[in-house]
Formats: structure tokens, C-alpha cells, sequence
């Protein structure tokens, strides 16, 4: 094999494989820190020996296996120093196994429950699910959450360290713990993708590549563990990511779904959703992840925003509620029971969820609130809820979005006097 | 990403000759040994004490010599390496194998990027 041929197998190698082999190496050889020095090795070793010997057949398991010997090689190097050491006896006397396709894809199963794991920091979680099961690196993550790369460093140090010193064992969740462990896994993942979605601070590029990882865990998720939550969840992030280009205009200001040009959602993602969630209400064990995914589905069928089916949506929204009865999936309950009804029905709605607490300080609840208001015409009140909604939001976009609210509304009270 | 690993101890701890210390130091051919293998090292010295050392500045065209740095703080830099690694963490996983991180301490410091704009302080 030529040498450019074996550079262009060990690049897609590399792309392919280095996750799931990572992945391996961590249970074959009980440490995040040895399974990664072992990849590396494995690569070095592959970029000498490819180009001369040519690409094996199945080079995932050549990593695998040459990864873990040099590490053993290595262990019983330091072991002539150090004295012996327990990782070797465990490992010394084992014969390289094949390996069954079931077991390769529970290394990925496993990798992401143990970074997923509760008994870590959200924050944590979120540092080590990006750079061990996505694959990027301390400083991409630390550019995407706009945050030191030192602190980043450490949650992910701190974090392996826990999960070493407490033996959190690297393993599938057994099925009684399955559904606590899934929702904390699934919880990450969309975090990560409203991290990337929902602000509009920052290099964008970073921001969208969160969006990208995140529906790739998704899919890893449901590829490999056939969950109706996770579906739903996949199902939801692609109907959000179809939106995506039409949020924002060219001058970084938002574009409200009323306004947002429908021709430009995309398509591939919308149909793929709408099969995800046929395929995860056939299993009539519907989640809070299949509703909402459900409800942007309505969305992304309308043609437009007053020919949406509100009433399908409006009713979702109360099996949401009583499934998952949080004051923002209230509030949104409140949205779109407005557009039925009207806002005077919706301004009570919403003003009635407000009194019940935990949104004070989240402005999309002013401003839903102020947007009733300006329907119904109560100027005075529009005001103190759109600047209060104002006060609330950090984001460049969304302030421009009030100020212009704020500032057609004083045009008007100011014509009427 | 390449890194520099800046390594600092306290000579009274490092050459006080007992077996931790010893240990340490008799690893530190195995530790660069398996840098080079792995290709993560770049190149590597260590440095003799700063009572060896000269320090040089430059004031209003003068240039001004002193001996030293003398040891006020108990650690003083050692030596570097500098690597080649992945990210940060890779950097601090090798910088952590160090048998020198055992008795004194490494600092992971990243090299200046110069395609990037000069930090705002």
C-alpha cells in the first residue's frame, strides 16, 4: 500500500474509530487516563506500521489490540521500577479476545453513562461527556461555554479523579436503574444543545458545533439503546435545528416564529423527527421529550403561524403539564392557550403562573406577559413588563429585540396623547 | 496544541537522599524515555541551581547585572519540557506522570498562539 493511501485509512480511522476504541480501552483498561495514553500510542504506532504493512482489515480492533499491549508493555516497564502493580496481574495473563459487536457498542452505552453519572456535578458531566464521548477538546470546549480552559481542565481532572476514587463502576445501567441514569444522560445531551441553541453571545460557529455534537449523542443514544425518551429527544433537537438558520437575521437580531421564513426550515430534518416520534408513540410510553418534539412537529407543519393547529398544541401542552408541571412548561401552556382563546384569557394565564412563583427572573415570562398586554392595548403595563423582561436578559439579541419592542410601544402611547 | 511543562521544586526536598526523593529521581529517564516514544515530547533540559545563574535587565540603555535569582521561595524552576499534546488535559495528564509533580510542581503552560490577538489586560 502506497503511503498517502494508509495517511487517508489512518485519517478516517481516526475520524471513525478513535471514539469507540477510546471507549474500549477505558473498560479493558479500568482508567480514562491509561485508555487515552493507549489511543495515542495506538495511532503512533498505526502511522509507522500502516504505510509499510498496509491498513488492517479491521482497524478499530488493531487499535484496540495495540493500544492495550503497549500499555501492558509499558506497566511492566514502570513495574521494575515501581514494584508490582494490581492493573497487571488483572491483565497479564488475559489472551486478546475478538470482539463482539454487542460489546463494542456498550462500550459507548457505558462511556456515556459514567460521564453522565449523577453522583457528578452537572457542570462536569457536561465538560467529560463532550471530550470523551464527543471527542473535542478542552479548549473547543472551553471556547463553546466561553469559559477558562483551566477551569474546564479541572472539572474534567476532578471529575475522572470521582469517578476513580468512588469506583463508579463502568458499566450499562442495570434495567432498575436504567430510567434514572437515561434521563440524567438525555438531561446532558440537551443541555448541550440548548447551550449551543439558545444563545446568541459568542463565535457562533462554537456555538452551532454544540448543536451538532449534541444530535450526533443523540443518535449514538438511540442507535444503541432503542429508548423512546432518547427518540423523542433526537426527534426534538432536529425539529429545533431545522429552525436554526431562520432564528436570526443577518444582523444577529431575532426573528420571532411568527416571522421566521418557513420555506427555508429544513426538510430532511423535519420528516426524520416526524418518523422518530411515529416510532416512539408506537411504544405508548410517552415522555415529557416525545411531547415536545410533538408539539414542534405542529409547528413544523403549519404553514403559518396563525394556520397552526393551536387547539392540537394547546391540548399537548396540558398532557405536558401533567406530566412535567413546571412553571415554564406552564408558561407555555399559558403562549399558546392565548393563541386560542385570546390574550385576555392568555394575560390570566400567564399572570396566574407568575403568582405561583419561579419566574421572576426569567424574562421570557415578562415578555410573554408584556406581549399580552400590548395585544389587549394596556400600553402603561406593556412598558414595565417589556423593561422588566429587559433588565432580566443578558443576551445582545434578545435585549436589541425589547428595546425595538419598547421603543415602538412609547411611539404609539406617544401618538395617542 | 503544544504546551510548555515548567517544573519547580525545592532542592533541600529533592536532593535530601531519601528513598522517596531517590525513587522520584531515578524515574525521571523512564518518564522522558516514554515521552519520546509516545512523540509527545518536543525537546526538554533541566536546569542547573540559580546561584549558577546570571540576571540580565535593561534600563534607559543601561544594561544591569545580578547574581542569581537567590532562593527567597523554597521552589525555583528546575527545568521544562515542552510537548506536544491534544488539549489541555492531555497536558496535564502527562505533566502529572512527571515524577517531579510528586515532590514539587509542574505548571502547564500553553504556547502563544500568534494567529490570535494579543490578550486585553
Amino acid at each position: 500500500m502506497s503511503t498517502p493511501a494508509a495517511h487517508v485509512a489512518l485519517d478516517a480511522a481516526y475520524r471513525r474509530d478513535a471514539r469507540r476504541a477510546l471507549a474500549t480501552l477505558i473498560r479493558l483498561l479500568g482508567s480514562f487516563d491509561a485508555a487515552e495514553e493507549a489511543l495515542h500510542e495506538a495511532f503512533c504506532a498505526a502511522a509507522e506500521q500502516w504505510p509499510r504493512e498496509g491498513v488492517p482489515a479491521n482497524p478499530y480492533s488493531w487499535l484496540v489490540s495495540t493500544g492495550r499491549f503497549k500499555t501492558i508493555d509499558r506497566w511492566r516497564r514502570q513495574t521494575r521500577l515501581a514494584g508490582s502493580l494490581p492493573e497487571m496481574a488483572a491483565l497479564a495473563g488475559t489472551a486478546p479476545e475478538p470482539f463482539m459487536p454487542e460489546e463494542i457498542e456498550d462500550d459507548e452505552l457505558r462511556l456515556i453513562f459514567i460521564c453522565c453519572h449523577p453522583a457528578l456535578a452537572p457542570d462536569a458531566r457536561i465538560a467529560l461527556t463532550l471530550r470523551e464521548v464527543a471527542g473535542l477538546t478542552t479548549e473547543e470546549i472551553a471556547r463553546a461555554y466561553l469559559v477558562p480552559a483551566p477551569t474546564i481542565a479541572q472539572r474534567i481532572v476532578r471529575a475522572k479523579a470521582k469517578i476513580r476514587d468512588e469506583a463508579i463502576p463502568y458499566e450499562v445501567p442495570c434495567y432498575s436503574e436504567l430510567p434514572a441514569r437515561l434521563e440524567s444522560a438525555l438531561q446532558v445531551i440537551y443541555l448541550i444543545f440548548n447551550e449551543g441553541y439558545g444563545a446568541t453571545q459568542g463565535p457562533s460557529l462554537t456555538r452551532a458545533d454544540l448543536c451538532i455534537q449534541a444530535i450526533r449523542l443523540g443518535r449514538l443514544v438511540v442507535d444503541l439503546l432503542d429508548d423512546c425518551d432518547a427518540i423523542g429527544l433526537l426527534a426534538l433537537m432536529l425539529l429545533h435545528e431545522a429552525r436554526r438558520a431562520t432564528r436570526v437575521d443577518p444582523a444577529g437580531d431575532l426573528i420571532l416564529l411568527e416571522d421566521q421564513d418557513r420555506s427555508r426550515w429544513g426538510r430532511a430534518q423535519i420528516n426524520e423527527a416526524r418518523s422518530l416520534i411515529d416510532r416512539a408513540l408506537l411504544s405508548r410510553r410517552i415522555g415529557p421529550y416525545v411531547l415536545q418534539a410533538a408539539i414542534a412537529a405542529i409547528h413544523a407543519a403549519a404553514p403559518s403561524f396563525a394556520a397552526t393547529d393551536w387547539p392540537q398544541i394547546v391540548a399537548l401542552y396540558d398532557v405536558l403539564v401533567r406530566m412535567d408541571p413546571s412553571p415554564v412548561v406552564k408558561l407555555n401552556r399559558a403562549a399558546a392557550l392565548a393563541m386560542t382563546d385570546g390574550p385576555a384569557v392568555g394575560l390570566t394565564t400567564i399572570e396566574q403562573v407568575m403568582t405561583e412563583g419561579g419566574l421572576d427572573n426569567y424574562y421570557l415570562a415578562h415578555a410573554a406577559r408584556a406581549d399580552m398586554q400590548r395585544r389587549l392595548g394596556n400600553t402603561e403595563a406593556a412598558l414595565a413588563s417589556y423593561s422588566r423582561a429587559l433588565e432580566l436578559t443578558q443576551q445582545p439579541a434578545e435585549q436589541r429585540f425589547l428595546e425595538v419592542r419598547l421603543s415602538q410601544l412609547r411611539a404609539e402611547s406617544g401618538a395617542r396623547q | 496544541m503544544r504546551y510548555v511543562c515548567l517544573i519547580y521544586f525545592d532542592p533541600q526536598r529533592v536532593f535530601d537522599q531519601s528513598a522517596t526523593s531517590n525513587a522520584a529521581l531515578a524515574e525521571v529517564g523512564t518518564y522522558n524515555a516514554d515521552l519520546r516514544a509516545s512523540g509527545h515530547i518536543v525537546t526538554s533540559e533541566a536546569l542547573q541551581l540559580p546561584n549558577e545563574a546570571v540576571t540580565v535587565r535593561v534600563r534607559e540603555g543601561k544594561m544591569s547585572t545580578t547574581d542569581g535569582p537567590f532562593m527567597e521561595t523554597k521552589e525555583m524552576l528546575a527545568g521544562f519540557i515542552v510537548i506536544e499534546a491534544r488539549d489541555l488535559n492531555e497536558a496535564v495528564q502527562i505533566a502529572g506522570r512527571d515524577p517531579f509533580a510528586r515532590l514539587g510542581a509542574v505548571e502547564v503552560r500553553p504556547v502563544v498562539d500568534y494567529s490570535k490577538p494579543r490578550p486585553k489586560l
